[in-house]
């Protein structure tokens, strides 16, 4: 029983990653109506600028600080010079955002150097405590919570604000949100930029959980984050919550009990999830 | 005599490689209600889509209280006054009531708080449901919650796109007394099938054709002549 919940700890963990790449990828299509195969590059981006700033501060939560202007800063840029002029087109957007994707990458070689990056967690967050017979790991708990915390802020914001109920009308309907007066492209850019910080925060949260941080690991995230957006529903906030959470907890259970299977696991739910709700678990508001 | 608060002169809309519009051209005075008839497929609805610059012009011109408007954003024409019912009522099915009223609120002083109250004194069933989702309202419920948000804020002028489609003949009563009080308040471009709703509140008309408007008059007059009501509308 110990077993199975430190597996749960650690799927929820890596569901929790998966979230704040998904969460930004979900609402940047839902509203934008963008495919964007580039958002891997703001994770890695993350993860690289977060960590620097770690090392040169000695100040882990600058280092977060520091990957979250990273990603806002590069989140607007690449919306307005990348995507602006390909909105309403998703072949260009597949070709110009796939192409991003290995500009990003590439360039964190020529910024960071070809090497991989060792990172480590703040001592207060090493280490592990013991409830019972189980192993909690510090560090996994910390990523568990700032998870629910950013989605509980961002489901506030979204809910509670006028900002937000315009990002929601936008994603179901942006061309009426326009004609009540709203800027609809201040609107895309911001939430562009929220996305984009998102995964640069998950970039770095990710770096002391694996402890290595390379610049092709964003590509690896971003197809795990395509899956979570497709199987919580395109668009769904919610959505991408627990279908980061559903993709985490199988990843984990089976790398364990199932290793044969544990590749092609989430191909299978998304399978799976694809034939008996084609719209995904939840379902973006009719227009 | 009325002064003219919105002009479109030889306005021409093209769709992709489609040409909508070839020629739209009319007048709207202030405080009156404006009928635009015609056809399935004649171009009232992208008429009105080019106003709001969802479908910008690509030639001629729409004049709004004087001022040119061909080439601002439809965000812009909206927070100059312009509000917008359009023909599927643009529904936010995921957000309650309340909140599809509150995106629309532009700002929050006395007088969008004074047209709120009135609004909902107006429709009582948006008050009793200000909290369910505005996608499992009933058509004429969605009806009505689109005419509120247009008319929420300090609009000057509305462009209402087929308010009776789909209704029950009771609720078209109700969407056609609505417009009728809010004709004493705001200046009405209507664009209406139902010939009857049409010729209660309609002043005057004006009857597109092909993406050209062809005729025009008062809506008194029109109801006299059977050829054109033939002609161009298909009513005997």
């Amino acid at each position: 029983m110990d077993l199975f919940f430190s597996l749960t700890v650690n799927g929820l963990a890596t569901g929790m990653l998966i979230f704040l790449l998904a969460a930004g990828l979900t609402l940047i299509f839902g509203l934008m109506d963008v495919l964007n195969f580039a958002h891997g590059g703001l994770f890695v981006w993350g993860a690289f600028s977060g960590v620097w700033v770690y090392d040169l501060t000695g100040s882990f939560w600058l280092g977060i600080v520091g990957a979250i202007i990273t990603g806002l800063i590069l989140g607007a840029i690449i919306e307005y010079l990348i995507i602006r002029p390909v909105y309403g087109n998703h072949v260009q957007q597949i070709l110009i955002t796939l192409g991003l994707m290995l500009v990003l990458s590439e360039l964190i070689k020529v910024v960071f150097g070809p090497d991989q990056k060792a990172a480590t967690a703040p001592e207060y967050l090493q280490g592990s405590f013991m409830v019972g017979d189980v192993i909690l790991i510090k560090y996994r708990l910390f990523i568990i919570l700032v998870g629910f915390i950013v989605f509980g802020v961002t489901s506030l914001i979204l809910k509670r604000t006028r900002i937000g109920l315009i990002v929601r009308a936008g994603v179901m309907n942006k061309e009426m949100v326009q004609t009540l007066g709203v800027n609809i492209r201040l609107v895309f850019m911001l939430v562009f930029m929220v996305g984009a910080a998102m995964a640069a925060l998950g970039g770095m949260l990710m770096a002391p959980y694996s402890g290595v941080i390379y610049a092709e690991m964003g590509l690896e995230f971003g197809i795990l984050a395509f899956i979570v957006v497709v199987i919580g529903g395109m668009g769904s906030f919610s959505g991408s919550l627990l279908a980061a959470i559903l993709v985490g907890l199988a990843q984990a259970y089976m790398a364990y009990y199932v290793p044969a299977l544990s590749l092609a696991v989430n191909m299978l739910l998304m399978t799976v999830v694809l034939i008996f709700r084609p719209q995904g678990l939840f379902r973006v508001g009719v227009k | 005599m009325m002064s003219t608060l919105l002009e479109l002169n030889n306005v021409q809309t093209h769709i992709n490689q489609f040409h909508i519009l070839h020629d739209i051209s009319f007048e709207v005075p202030k405080g009156e209600v404006t009928v635009l008839l015609g056809r399935n497929g004649a171009g009232k609805t992208t008429t009105l889509r080019s106003i709001m610059g969802l479908n910008p012009p690509t030639e001629g011109t729409v004049s709004y209280k004087g001022q040119v408007i061909n080439k601002w954003k439809p965000h812009m024409i909206a927070r100059n006054g312009i509000g917008y019912v359009p023909e599927d009522q643009g529904i936010f099915g995921d957000l309650t009531v309340g909140e599809n009223i509150r995106v629309a609120m532009q700002k929050e002083d006395e007088t969008t708080t004074e047209h709120l109250e009135w609004v909902l004194e107006l429709f009582p069933d948006l008050k009793k449901f200000w909290k369910k989702p505005g996608g499992q309202l009933s058509g004429g419920q969605k009806q009505m919650l689109a005419i509120a948000r247009a008319y929420v804020n300090d609009n000057e002028l509305l462009l209402i796109d087929e308010p009776s489609k789909g209704l029950a003949p009771i609720i078209v009563e109700k969407v056609m007394e609505s417009i009728l009080y809010m004709k004493e308040k705001t200046t009405i471009v209507l664009v209406e099938q139902n010939f009857m709703m049409a010729s209660k509140i309609g002043d005057s008309f004006h009857i597109i054709d092909d993406g050209k408007t062809v005729h025009n008059g008062m809506m008194s007059d029109l109801k006299q002549d059977k050829n054109l009501m033939k002609k161009y509308l298909g009513i005997a």
